[in-house]
């Protein structure tokens, strides 16, 4: 067992955790936050992203004690920002949403670019996007909506 | 009267033709919406399977003992423990073991499954358990399995699925399971009349459906009931299919769907439901089972094909005849191969009028995962071989291709196929306006080309669908309709259909997953059929409701004739008077509750539904593509793409664009890059996502142009017809025509950068020989 000291969506959890759990399976099976979703188990779908001290990372390929003195957010626990409305009301207008399972994730890494300044053009945001898959959508409506919440800081 | 509204009467809102907003977007985006894998339930085990590592033997021995020793582990299921029951399933062909039985058929099929207390134990005794093969010959490929001398796959008979809807099947012909074929006219005729022939042979890839949710299951089998939460996009089919392999009535099986996170065929027909049943049956608890990626590619995926096509025209290019032969693989076990064979032989023709032609399909067993239903089955096999030759004519006639469509495509009414259901589209109304939105007849850019393609799709599977429609005392309305949420938006289309009935806003219309324990019958969700056919059922049940709300307000305005009445905006109006319904339902039961029902019932006319006399309705298949070749590299890059969306008409503009869009994609990564590979000894080398690769926001085209048609000719409510299929078939195609444009033809997929630079040093080399 090993100590893992981490912020979650800003409860502070002090824990002793196997060494091999992932943070993935921790975030699902101690906390019971589901809106992180897992596919390729990978680290190139982006279905299971979340932010670690702000920085996207795929929570399937990341082990919970890695996030040890860190600040974790899922989309639970974001849902009350100013960003997420935003979000959510650009990938409504757009219908960027179909299956739904991509996209959580994909809100995720857009909370990373925003508070990275945001002001991205389509070709950065094709780039910074490019790590999370979509099967249902083809993008289109994916990087307008992008474009919107980006543009509109 | 004392209580009737006096209010200035505002124009009627419409449901349908607005761009609705999605009812379940914001559940999806802040996370909140449920799939099978976010459900527990107390006392849950979990379920993990042992796959066979080799692609053909028989099982000698399965040593479980070690493993049911492990903490956590509660049952172990083997083909050992299904002696009681007739443990084969399969819709159309009954020859799939819920776990491999004396014998493995492909790497990867399911021959042990183990339930423990948590994910990791079970995991953990699957490495415990060990299982002892005698290697038999191997026949992974279309070509091994169709030799003289070829090992059998299955040596049974073909037991029929219950639901395949083929007539009487063939009896299988060596590792062939399924035949089906069709010829009219002359064809030796037109071969020897024939002054242009085009004969090819084809190889068309397997590929991943991949919804980015794997297939998952829970299941509870108590002895007295089966309750199951599952990613299926047919749950009424599986029902029908667990209840007779379990041996239960089928009200005493219930399957509850949440959202899906993808299907595209892939989900559909009976998966992992069975093996999760039967654990749960052994371990008398409930069982969850969720499927790793690489799981679900040997659970599913589409099958490759081989094809020989000759097409034979006149000088003038008129079209004499075409012959074609096709093969497709489907695995070990059958799934829905049968029915993809038939789909796509009658693809094959393509909407053209035809001297004479002669169709062949086989549906072949080989020792590989099995192949099932993916997004036009059929017409993307094979619509871009029959455009492609169709093209390659138009040429050698010298006749521009846009031309030569409009001289020789189907006009509405014309015959598609012998006894089925003419033509109900205007194609050279679609085609012209697909060629247009890429810039057709405009000058010619070195190294780039552009190309459309035309076809059909038989659509609607079996017209078979009812739904209910409550409206509580409160006048808010719940539809009660058996289609799967799997991206599409059917829940959001469901409910503007109900609302334009009932003409209120779709914001108070409620629609939830399939509980088959409360909602009505729905044969699938496939074959754009959800919009059109249970649709329909929708449109019927919101009448039923409707017509109860007028009967009250008749009486309540003082036995008028119902026919003065009219509803506007949830309100029912008489002259300048109007009653809401939440008024009209207090008014009918005279008291706080109550509540008004309709139930909605579609079937085919003769009651037969027997595939030969649909479809429900052509599917267009349509699209336009400008691709960009670099010569050097063999790099085939999409600059701009166009779809036609021929729908007659669109409930929700915004869902059917955005349903192209995501097709479009898919159809990209198919033409371009996505292949499964198997070896000779049918282990499947790419079946994780680093080495399968699908579209990402690099592989977008700069323009994508989804043209929407709407000629109000479908069987649908409004006159709706399906769509989000044909883009499928339709793109690829296009994509290989601006290829061929491009100077590159090309006769497999898909259009790898080293494929198509081997065929640019083909052509190269045979223009260099040519030359004196
Ligand atoms: S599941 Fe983590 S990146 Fe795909
Ligand atoms: S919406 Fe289905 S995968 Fe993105």
């Amino acid at each position: 067992m090993v100590r893992m000291d981490t912020v979650i969506n800003g409860t502070r959890f002090d824990r002793e955790v196997e060494p091999n759990v992932l943070l993935f399976d921790f975030l699902r099976d101690e906390l019971g936050l589901t809106g992180t979703n897992r596919s390729c188990d990978v680290q190139v779908c982006g279905s299971c992203t979340v932010l670690v001290d702000g920085l996207p990372v795929s929570s399937c390929t990341f082990l919970a004690y890695e996030a040890d003195g860190s600040v974790v957010e899922t989309i639970e626990g974001i849902r009350d920002s100013d960003f997420y409305k935003r979000a959510e009301s650009a990938f409504v207008s757009h219908a960027a949403v179909q299956c739904g399972f991509c996209t959580p994730g994909f809100v995720m890494t857009l909370k990373s670019i925003v508070e990275d300044g945001g002001g991205a053009d389509e070709a950065q945001l094709r780039r910074s996007l490019s790590g999370n898959l979509c099967r249902c959508t083809g993008y289109r409506s994916i990087l307008d909506a992008a474009a919107e919440i980006v543009g509109e800081q | 009267m004392t209580s009737t509204t006096r209010v200035e009467r505002e124009p009627s809102v419409r449901a349908v033709g607005s761009s609705f907003p999605r009812v379940d977007a914001v559940a999806k985006i802040d996370g909140s919406a449920d799939y099978v894998g976010d459900l527990e339930f107390a006392g849950m085990l979990h379920g993990k399977v042992l796959r066979s590592d080799i692609g053909h033997g028989r099982i000698r021995e399965i040593d479980t003992e070690t493993a049911e020793r492990m903490p956590g582990v509660v049952a172990i299921l083997t083909g050992k423990d299904l002696g009681d029951i007739d443990p084969y399933f399969g819709h159309a062909i009954r020859d799939r073991p819920i776990v491999a039985i004396d014998t493995v058929r492909f790497v990867g099929e399911p021959v042990a499954a183990v339930a423990a207390e948590t994910e990791a134990q079970a995991e953990a005794a699957l490495l415990a358990i060990s299982v002892e093969y005698t290697d038999l010959p191997i026949v992974a490929n279309l070509d091994s399995a169709l030799a003289s001398d070829a090992a059998l796959v299955h040596d049974g008979p073909i037991r029929p699925g219950f639901a395949h809807g083929l007539g009487s099947l063939p009896e299988r012909d060596g590792n062939v399971c399924y035949r089906y074929g069709f010829d009219r006219g002359d064809i030796d005729d037109a071969a020897s009349q024939a002054d242009i022939i085009i004969e090819e042979d084809y190889e068309f890839p397997a590929v991943y459906q991949f919804s980015m949710e794997t297939h998952a299951v829970i299941a509870h089998h108590d002895g007295g009931e089966i309750n199951m939460w599952a990613n299926c996009q047919h749950p009424f089919l599986v029902r029908a299919e667990i209840a007779a392999l379990f041996g239960f009535p089928v009200d005493r099986v219930r399957i509850v769907v949440p959202f899906l996170g993808g299907g595209f065929g892939s989900k559909s027909y009976t998966k992992m439901e069975p093996i999760a049943v039967a654990l749960s049956r052994k371990a008398g608890r409930a069982v969850r089972i969720v499927n790793r990626v690489d799981e679900s590619m040997v659970t599913t995926r589409r099958h490759n094909m081989k094809c020989r096509m000759r097409t034979m025209a006149t000088s003038e290019g008129k079209l004499l005849g075409r012959k074609v032969e096709l093969w497709l693989d489907t695995g070990a076990y059958a799934d829905n191969g049968p029915r993809v064979t038939a789909t796509a032989a009658d693809a094959a023709a393509g909407p053209y009028r035809w001297p004479s032609v002669d169709v062949q399909a086989h549906c072949v067993y080989t020792n590989t995962g099995p192949a099932g239903s993916y997004r036009a089955f059929g017409a993307t096999h094979l619509q871009w071989i029959g455009e492609s030759q169709i093209d390659e004519v138009a040429r050698q006639a010298n006749i521009d291709r846009l031309e030569f469509r409009r001289r020789n495509l189907l006009r509405p009414g014309e015959e598609v196929r012998p006894g089925g259901r003419p033509l109900d589209a205007d194609l050279i109304g679609d085609v012209e306006k697909a060629a247009a939105a890429i810039g057709w007849g405009r000058e010619r850019i070195a190294n780039r080309g552009l190309g459309f393609s035309v076809g059909l799709l038989a659509a609607g599977a079996h017209p078979v669908s009812t739904a209910a429609v409550r409206m509580d005392a409160d006048g808010g309305v719940i539809v009660l309709v058996g289609s799967t949420e799997m991206g599409q938006g059917t829940r959001t289309v469901m409910a503007q259909i109900a609302a334009e009935v009932l003409v209120m806003d779709p914001a108070g219309v409620t629609v939830h997953g399939t509980d088959t324990r409360f909602t009505p019958y729905d044969r699938s969700t496939g074959a754009s059929r959800s919009t059109t056919v249970a649709g329909r059922a929708v449109e019927l049940a919101a009448r039923e409701v409707l017509d109860s709300l007028l009967e009250t307000a008749a009486s309540f305005f003082g036995g008028i004739d119902p026919d003065e009445l009219e509803a506007s905006n949830g309100q029912i109006w008489y002259r300048d008077e109007s009653a809401g319904y939440a008024e009209l339902i207090a008014e009918r039961f005279g008291f706080v509750g109550g509540e008004l029902r309709g139930h909605g019932e579609v079937k085919p006319h003769n009651g037969g539904g027997s595939y030969a006399e649909g479809p429900v309705f052509w599917e267009v298949c349509i699209a336009g593509a400008e691709i960009e070749v670099d010569r050097d590299t063999g790099i085939v890059r999409v600059l701009q793409t166009s779809s036609v969306a021929d729908v007659g008409r669109a409930i929700n503009p915004q869902l059917i664009e955005r349903q192209d869009e995501g097709g479009a994609l898919q159809g990209i990564g198919n033409a371009l890059f996505e292949e499964m590979i198997h070896t000779e000894d049918g282990v499947l080398l790419n079946d994780t996502l680093l080495d399968y690769r699908i579209p990402t926001t690099d592989d977008l085209p700069e323009k994508m142009t989804c043209i929407i048609v709407e000629n109000e000719d479908g069987p649908g409510p409004f006159g709706a017809k399906g769509c989000g299929e044909g883009v499928l078939a339709a793109l690829p195609a296009a994509i290989v025509n601006a290829l061929a444009d491009a100077g590159v033809p090309m006769a497999e997929l898909p259009l790898t950068p080293e494929r198509v630079w081997r065929q640019i040093q083909k052509i190269e080399q045979r223009e260099l020989e040519r030359r004196p």
